[in-house]
């Protein structure tokens, strides 16, 4: 049974590569533009799915264009505009659930875009809880955890261990950068107050727990930078400028293993988020008949493996994991690095998406409001 | 001729505060450097005072170069050993500095250039304006000079490295250079501005000059109003503009189109073109064209024979700055052009949003010195058409 299956997948596979979509390839339209973040991210995007795509698909032409950090703004304009210049949009799974609502991405039936695993796994079983919206086509699991200088680290004290050595200011002093956003602060600050993971968010909902976890930020505001482009934190700690940051993992692997900056990871009560593509609504035929040829190929079980190659994001599909293996250039074992590998931390926690979409706007306005204090 | 002042040595109750005034000054940047800005002010003062006193009173005033060549040389060694090489440098230049600074003021030597009726609140107001306008001048040039040497950097972020400090070769590198000469995306983003600056500038030049001809003629009307509305692109915020252009081309299709963008950096480049072509028109003599129609030339070549070569150093200088206009320009891109038609500028700040690399030091390096290339040639053409129309003599 399990045998047929999987041979029934993968004689699926190979159609839809050779067969089946060469013979639509007229109505598909030629070039794609594809919106990502830039720096690594991207890079690994390009070597793993668009480079072999290019060279699979004679004459297609793939234009990049960094302005996912206003995805949502940009195609609420281009909505306005009628004129849809985006093919697929990488996003955060926050703003995929806005676009989503709005109206702005295309719902999609994950079964039928996406290639099933090797063996013969649904995509949507595949990616299983991944998928947080119907407009969502995960990619990655990667987490906002923290760096610190090694080199600043005074004598005979131990290296920080996570989000709670942030407010240690007598342990390790020193600046740090902190996002300038309410979203995962807010639960360090209360979770470093005592609170137990599971009460969080009842606390947040109320004013004083609101109250609580400003305060508790308090006690560090006058030390901390705060940043809002994800390249800043990598840089206050490459100059030194900062003792501890919180980062995005794959960034702080790049300076670390890459750049071979003096910087070592803290991983306790990282905050796990998703990345992944939107399909913007609107699409003429012959372009979107050309995203989805893309999609198809691009979140298969190896391209999302072969893109772990080339920065420390987990793949979104559980069959993925097991293929990953070696960095692309530098030869070292990418599992240890993953922020999905256990031995990081005891701690973690995952965007709580749901409930942020709720208090989001309220605990915004807040927390810009205690900033400007 | 001028009244010669003689250099008068001054009291030391004027000349040790002083020296310790400016001495505290440079000690409050050293000390920040060290680690206590109330320390260095202090010790600043205190050694600055110190040594004047030392060099003017106890010293023979014969001694003067000896004391000079000392103090430069022990602020340098003092300077090494706070800082190593880096340290001697601006050690040794604060000696010397401040070896020249004691002598000048306290033998006097600042009123030798002035009038000798001067009071000293004048002496005062005509040093201090000297003193402003240069710190106005370091204000605005040190941050572009900062960026030349981190452009070097070995390393992939904006940081003085120790080595760089050191002057350590191997905390320089041209690889920055090599990425943007080699890197496909910045080739294309190259390849992008230098087509389109050329082509917006050759139509904000066209048009730009006939506009400024033809409102320069009196029996126009309206020419007020239509002179407003042409340059309002200057004056109008770009983003709103921006906006405007992007809504406005998507519906009739030139959103995304490089047609799209030249059109929107024309617009941007005429105002310009016509503000300095009729600042050259203010000069060109009307009989001048009555003259060559009187002879028998119809207005086309008397345009082109007689009235463009004496108004075209406007022109000229209008279209490099239309050029930069457009080759330095993010806002009216990013919103009208789509990815395909990614400048330069526009490489430049989704670069330092995402990844904060020196590959965009290097490129601003190399736009610093093709935009000062342009604009001494700006000035060479002005003094040019100025020495043509005789205003200055030479």
């Amino acid at each position: 049974m399990k045998l047929t299956k999987t041979l029934l997948a993968t004689s699926a596979l190979t159609v839809a590569a050779s067969g089946a979509f060469a013979e639509s390839h007229g109505n598909m339209a030629m070039d794609m533009t594809l919106v990502s973040w830039g720096g690594a991210y991207q890079a690994s995007q390009q070597k793993a799915y668009a480079e072999p795509y290019m060279a699979m698909k004679d004459g297609v032409s793939i234009t990049w264009d960094e302005s996912s950090s206003e995805a949502v703004a940009k195609l609420r304009a281009m909505n306005e505009a009628g004129n849809i210049t985006w093919d697929l949009v990488d996003v955060e799974a926050a703003d995929a659930i806005r676009l989503c609502d709005e109206g702005l991405a295309m719902e999609i039936d994950h079964d039928e875009v996406l290639a099933a695993s090797p063996d013969g796994v649904d995509a949507s079983d595949d990616f299983g809880d991944m998928i947080v919206s119907d407009c969502f086509i995960p990619q990655i699991v990667f987490s906002t955890t923290f760096g610190y200088r090694t080199d600043q680290l005074a004598e005979g004290v131990e290296a920080p261990s996570g989000a709670c050595d942030v407010f240690d200011l007598e342990t390790y002093p020193g600046k740090r950068a902190l996002n300038k956003q309410p979203t995962a602060n807010m639960e360090w600050a209360l979770l470093c107050d005592g609170v137990e993971y599971g009460d969080v968010y009842d606390i947040l909902e109320t004013e004083e727990g609101q109250t609580r976890a400003l305060a508790k930020l308090d006690t560090i505001k006058d030390q901390t930078i705060w940043w809002s482009s994800s390249a800043e934190p990598i840089q206050l700690l490459a100059d030194g400028e900062v003792f501890m940051a919180s980062a995005y993992n794959g960034r702080l692997f790049s300076a670390i293993v890459e750049q071979d900056q003096p910087i070592g990871m803290a991983w306790e009560w990282q905050m796990f988020d998703l990345d992944g593509w939107i399909v913007p609504e609107g699409l003429p035929e012959d372009r979107l008949a050309r995203v989805m040829d893309f999609l198809h190929f691009a979140t298969d079980t190896q391209r999302l493996a072969d893109q772990a190659a080339y920065i420390s994001y987990g793949p979104a599909r559980e069959s993925s994991a097991p293929l990953v293996s070696t960095h692309a250039e530098l030869g070292i074992e990418m599992a240890p690095h993953m922020p999905t590998d256990p031995n990081n931390a005891t701690n973690t926690f995952v965007n709580n998406y749901n409930w942020w979409a709720d208090y989001r706007d309220d605990l915004d306005a807040k927390f810009q409001a205690w900033l400007a204090q | 001729m001028a009244v010669e002042t003689q250099a008068v040595k001054r009291p030391i109750q004027f000349v040790a505060p002083v020296a310790g005034a400016s001495g505290a000054f440079a000690g409050v940047f050293v000390g920040a450097a060290n680690g206590s800005v109330l320390l260095g002010l202090l010790l600043g003062f205190g050694i600055l005072a110190t040594i004047a006193v030392v060099l003017l009173e106890v010293l023979d005033p014969g001694l003067e170069k000896t004391a000079k060549w000392v103090l430069f040389a022990a602020m340098a060694a003092a300077g090494f050993l706070l800082g190593g090489l880096p340290g001697l440098v601006v050690g040794g230049l604060f000696g010397w500095f401040f070896g020249w600074f004691i002598y000048w003021l306290g033998m006097g030597r600042y009123r030798v250039p002035l009038p000798p009726y001067l009071t000293a609140g004048q002496v005062l107001w005509h040093y201090g304006f000297r003193v402003i306008c240069g710190s106005i001048f370091v204000f605005l040039i040190t941050p572009i000079l900062v960026v030349m040497p981190l452009s070097f950097n070995a390393q992939d972020f904006f940081t003085f490295t120790p080595e760089m400090l050191r002057f350590d070769p191997a905390g320089y590198s041209l690889k920055h250079y090599r990425d943007f000469f080699t890197s496909s995306e910045w080739q294309q983003a190259l390849r992008n501005s230098l087509i389109i600056a050329p082509l917006a500038t050759v139509l904000s030049v066209s048009f730009g000059t006939l506009a400024a001809i033809g409102l320069s003629g009196e029996h126009v009307p309206f020419r007020r109003a239509i002179m407003a509305i042409l340059i309002s692109p200057m004056i109008v915020p770009l983003i709103i503009s921006a906006a405007g252009m992007y809504f406005f081309y998507s519906r009739i299709g030139l959103q995304g189109t490089l047609l799209g963008v030249v059109l929107a950096h024309a617009a941007l480049g005429i105002p310009f073109v016509i503000i300095t072509v009729t600042a050259t028109l203010v000069g060109f003599d009307r009989s001048l064209t009555r003259a060559a129609a009187n002879m028998g030339a119809d207005p086309v070549t008397t345009f082109f024979r007689v009235q463009m070569p004496l108004i075209l150093p406007g022109v000229i200088s209008g279209g490099l700055f239309a050029f930069i206009t457009s080759f330095d320009e993010v806002v009216v891109v990013i919103f009208v052009g789509s990815a395909r038609q990614q400048t330069l500028p526009w490489q430049m700040f989704t670069g330092l949003r995402e990844q904060i690399s020196p590959t965009i030091l290097a490129v601003a390096t190399i736009l610093v010195i093709i935009s000062i290339a342009l604009l001494t040639t700006v000035e060479l053409l002005r003094r040019r058409s100025e020495k043509m129309r005789g205003l200055s003599p030479g």
